[in-house]
């Protein structure tokens, strides 16, 4: 079983833990390479915080040690542009599902990659929803018959890549879950990229999505790498990201071009400082209200 | 009311006549359309007349425009510190003929009407036309450059009816435009120039002016600013860091503000796409340690309900100013209102604990939005502080000692390896820790959880948190503001007129223009949760009155929910405008 199998990491919980997910989920070997994805690029535990969503990817961040926000269904990019904001030395990254981040989450996905924090987006794609047993997903295939859409899903699946890559997301990449070496060395590069980095993952529900299986990832799916992808090149990326027979996994699109959010606030120009570590401007405000005498 | 403006009828030169029956208080109306530039003559004369001893209040209406409707501000000049809107109206400045259709009820014989002829003359309220002055606004404005200037022109006659020198106001023109350029200075300082001597001219012709008393209350120890200001100016006394907000009429002010000087002070401020984006934005903040206001009206408030549980329910501080307006829905976008305490108090599923605020004065809403703040860091928990359009947009003066900067602690603690988030205390609040700061981890869920952050569905655990988010309200009622009393005291006190938020001024004003020695005016700043000891406070009166601007009566409801009294007496207004003195001595003529 995988999760008899995680691997033994700085992130480890300290004790046996009651984990909420099916037996063979895909979230198993997901959680078990985060882990030696943040081992492997030294992240410190006491500043990497996690943030997720609602449903069951969201739970991921109960079972790592580490600083966490489990807030509210499609609402973890806000929340983590906060944090990344009020203490840009945070690793941030975000863990959620398909349903929480281009679902109901779908305009944060949108406005976020524009304002484009420091922040690391791990999208656990299943392409169903687990935890509310068995609907379609917003990546949902057309055809796919759950009990809400009974005569098959009949509305177009959502192109997450392709919508990243055309609001220029610094780091746009696709790996797998039955591809841990792949995820690994993705998610890496993802955390060290900086501004927003988005990474679908797909991943089998082994309950509730019959469709798309381990199998059906094997057999849909292909690696590519920068021998034969340029991911500078925006047009190539979108080319890339739009096939629709079998599907890459890789990184489709990068730039360092853009600029960071929490640079940009004009707060930590000369003063790196947390909030929580900086004092009122007292004076400053005693000045702002002489002036209305 | 009495009408106190003075006209003379004599051909007295204007010097001579200000010994006999001064006025204490005037009341000037300006209206135009959208975008003539009424606010600049407001600005001009609030600052001159401030400047030159006055109390002054300014209050704006305004259509949901960017040009032409009709928009008013009302500037009441006064010798004793003023800060309610009145029904009467001494001078009205039209810029614009329509302006007569909707203020025409309001003026009378004793108005004095003044604006260019071919806007007078659309006027058919004889009354108060037959002696209005009449002056080339716009043609002035023409001749000295632009017709933009024509508001400069009518701020210049304004001060000539007034008798004020221009001194004062040409220094005001050149701190109010020097950023377009010294030809716009010096073309607004011609224009007022022109003004004014065409407004002196005209008067002297009409034997009409109007000459108020110096006031000793008002001078450099006095501030003068907008509620907006006030409650933007509080936050940051405050000590707050971060506000993401999204824009919304009448709360932008304050969002405005603090993006103005969010650099300097050092706040974070980040216009969000949305109001669940700019709540869940901040209380990620907060998590990580920032002390974050949110600014918003009713409808914006109500997309953010869901984050006002998840801070709860997270034991996340995160303050909510909202600014009301009349809903439902999109309503009267740039009217007042207090409709929405009930969606405040009720706001976010689950029970929970949280304080509500509603200032009633600048002074106050700089003092409560400082404990607002720090009442939600130091509760761990959502606190909201309420205000309404015309709290928002009137200016008014208080004396700046008034205006006290509270010490700013920030109850975070460093943690330990064994920390734990929600560890169970006596009084419900766990020490807060902050991601990165110490051993521990930091691990915050909005799905029940155990000590430790992590989601649990143990009943007995689930109980024990449920009574530790609502064991905080035992002590939020024993620190709850107490209500202010002002007008009768003692045994002579039978009546009790219960006001919230901005009714403060106008039920002030009102009781004591009405002679009544038996009212006494009870000001709520904090409408919940209550303090018990006003159980006894209200016990001693006859009868009790709550005034409030919504249709049910939302307060009286609250002080009958909580079993603090019988309410007796409704007074409601609800068409979008503030209670003016006169309408609220007529309400309470009958108590």
């Amino acid at each position: 079983m995988l999760n008899q199998s995680l691997a033994n990491t700085t992130f480890d919980m300290p004790h046996e833990t009651d984990v909420a997910w099916c037996p063979g989920c895909g979230n198993f070997p997901i959680l078990r390479t985060v882990k030696a994805a943040l081992a492997d690029a030294g992240v410190d535990r006491q500043t990497l915080t996690l943030v997720s969503g609602i449903g069951q990817a969201a739970k991921l961040p109960q079972y790592l040690k580490c600083n966490y926000f489990n807030g509210l269904h499609g609402r973890a990019l806000p929340v983590a542009t906060g944090i990344k904001a009020a203490n840009p030395q945070l690793t941030v990254v975000v863990t959620s599902g398909d349903g929480d981040v281009y679902g109901e989450g779908g305009n944060h996905l949108i406005h976020t990659i524009r304002r484009n924090p420091d922040i690391t987006v791990l999208v656990h794609d299943n392409m169903i929803y687990g935890l509310t047993k068995g609907q379609a997903s917003p990546t949902s295939e057309e055809g796919l018959v759950t009990p809400t859409q009974p005569r098959g899903v009949y509305v177009d699946p959502i192109n997450p890549l392709a919508l990243a890559i055309s609001l220029d997301a610094p780091f746009v990449a696709r790996t797998s879950a039955g591809e841990p070496q792949h995820m690994q060395q993705i998610i890496a590069q993802a955390i060290a990229h900086k501004g927003f980095s988005l990474v679908d993952i797909f991943q089998p529900c082994v309950v509730f999505n019959k469709t798309n299986t381990y199998q059906w990832f094997k057999e849909h799916t292909y690696i590519f790498d920068e021998s034969e992808h340029d991911p500078t090149d925006r047009t190539a990326a979108f080319t890339r990201a739009t096939e629709d027979t079998r599907y890459g996994l890789g990184v489709f699109y990068r730039t360092d071009t853009r600029a960071v959010f929490e640079k940009e606030i004009g707060v930590y120009d000369t003063d790196d400082r947390p909030l929580y570590r900086r004092t009122p401007r007292t004076a400053t405000v005693k000045a702002l209200l002489a002036m209305k005498r | 009311m009495k009408q106190k403006t003075q006209k003379k009828k004599t051909s007295a030169r204007k010097n001579s006549a200000h010994k006999e029956a001064v006025p204490r208080d005037i009341s000037i109306l300006l209206a135009g359309q959208a975008g003539q530039g009424i606010m600049t003559i407001e600005n001009i004369l609030t600052h001159v007349l401030k400047r030159e001893g006055f109390a002054v209040f300014a209050t704006r209406e305004y259509m949901s425009r960017v040009r032409g409707g009709v928009n008013s501000t009302q500037i009441r000049i006064a010798t004793v510190p003023v800060a309610a809107p009145v029904e009467r109206v001494d001078v009205f400045v039209a810029l614009e003929a329509q302006t007569f259709e909707r203020y025409c009820t309001r003026l009378t014989a004793d108005t004095i009407v003044m604006g260019d002829e071919q806007v007078v003359r659309a006027c058919d309220c004889s009354a108060a036309c037959a002696h209005a002055l009449t002056i080339p606004f716009r043609e002035i404005a023409n001749e000295v450059g632009r017709s933009v200037y024509a508001n400069t022109v009518a701020a210049g006659a304004l001060l000539a009816l007034l008798d004020i020198s221009l001194d004062v106001a040409r220094d005001v023109l050149r701190a109010l435009f020097a950023a377009k350029g010294e030809r716009v200075v010096t073309d607004n300082i011609t224009a007022l120039e022109r003004g004014y001597k065409h407004g002196s001219h005209t008067a002297f012709m009409h034997d009409t002016y109007v000459g108020l008393a110096r006031s000793v209350h008002a001078d450099d120890t006095q501030v003068f600013l907008a509620g907006y200001e006030a409650v933007a100016l509080g936050a940051l006394a405050g000590g707050v860091d971060f506000c993401t907000s999204y824009p919304m009429s009448p709360s932008t002010g304050v969002l405005t503000y603090i993006a103005q000087h969010g650099k300097e002070c050092g706040v974070v401020v980040e216009q969000a796409t949305d109001e669940i984006g700019a709540a869940n934005m901040s209380i990620g903040a907060a998590y990580a340690g920032a002390r974050p206001l949110v600014t918003t009206s009713g409808g914006g408030f109500a997309l953010m309900e869901e984050a006002i549980s998840l801070a709860a329910m997270t034991e996340t501080p995160l303050t909510i100013h909202i600014a009301q307006r009349p809903g439902p829905a999109t309503g009267l976008p740039t009217r007042t209102a207090q409709e929405d305490l009930n969606l405040v108090l009720h706001a976010g599923h689950g029970e929970f604990a949280r304080a509500i605020y509603a200032p009633g004065d600048v002074a106050e809403a700089f003092a409560v939005t400082q404990r607002a703040v720090d009442v939600a860091d130091r509760y761990q928990m959502p606190t909201f502080i309420l205000t309404d359009q015309y709290f928002m947009d009137s200016l008014a003066m208080a004396p700046e000692e008034a205006f006290a900067f509270a010490p700013v602690a920030k109850h975070i603690v460093e943690t330990d390896h064994a920390y734990q988030r929600y560890a169970l205390t006596k009084d419900g609040i766990s020490p807060r820790g902050v991601p990165g700061y110490g051993e521990g981890l930091v691990c915050a869920d909005s799905d029940e959880h155990d000590e430790s952050g992590h989601i649990t569905e143990d009943f007995a655990v689930r109980v024990a948190m449920a009574d530790k988010r609502y064991a905080r309200l035992k002590a939020l009622k024993k620190e709850a503001l107490m209500p202010t009393r002002s007008g009768a005291r003692g045994a002579k006190a039978r009546v009790a007129l219960i006001v919230w938020g901005s009714n403060k001024a106008v039920a002030q004003e009102a009781v004591r223009v009405s002679g009544r020695d038996d009212i006494t005016v009870l000001h709520f700043a904090q409408v919940y949760p209550l303090n018990p000891r006003i159980k006894t406070t209200l016990k001693k009166f006859a009868t009790i009155a709550v005034m409030e601007n919504n249709r049910r009566g939302q307060f009286a409801d609250v002080l009958a929910c909580e079993g603090l009294c019988t309410v007796d007496v409704r007074i409601t207004k609800y068409n979008g405008a503030p209670f003016t003195v006169e309408e609220v001595v007529d309400r309470i003529a009958r108590l």
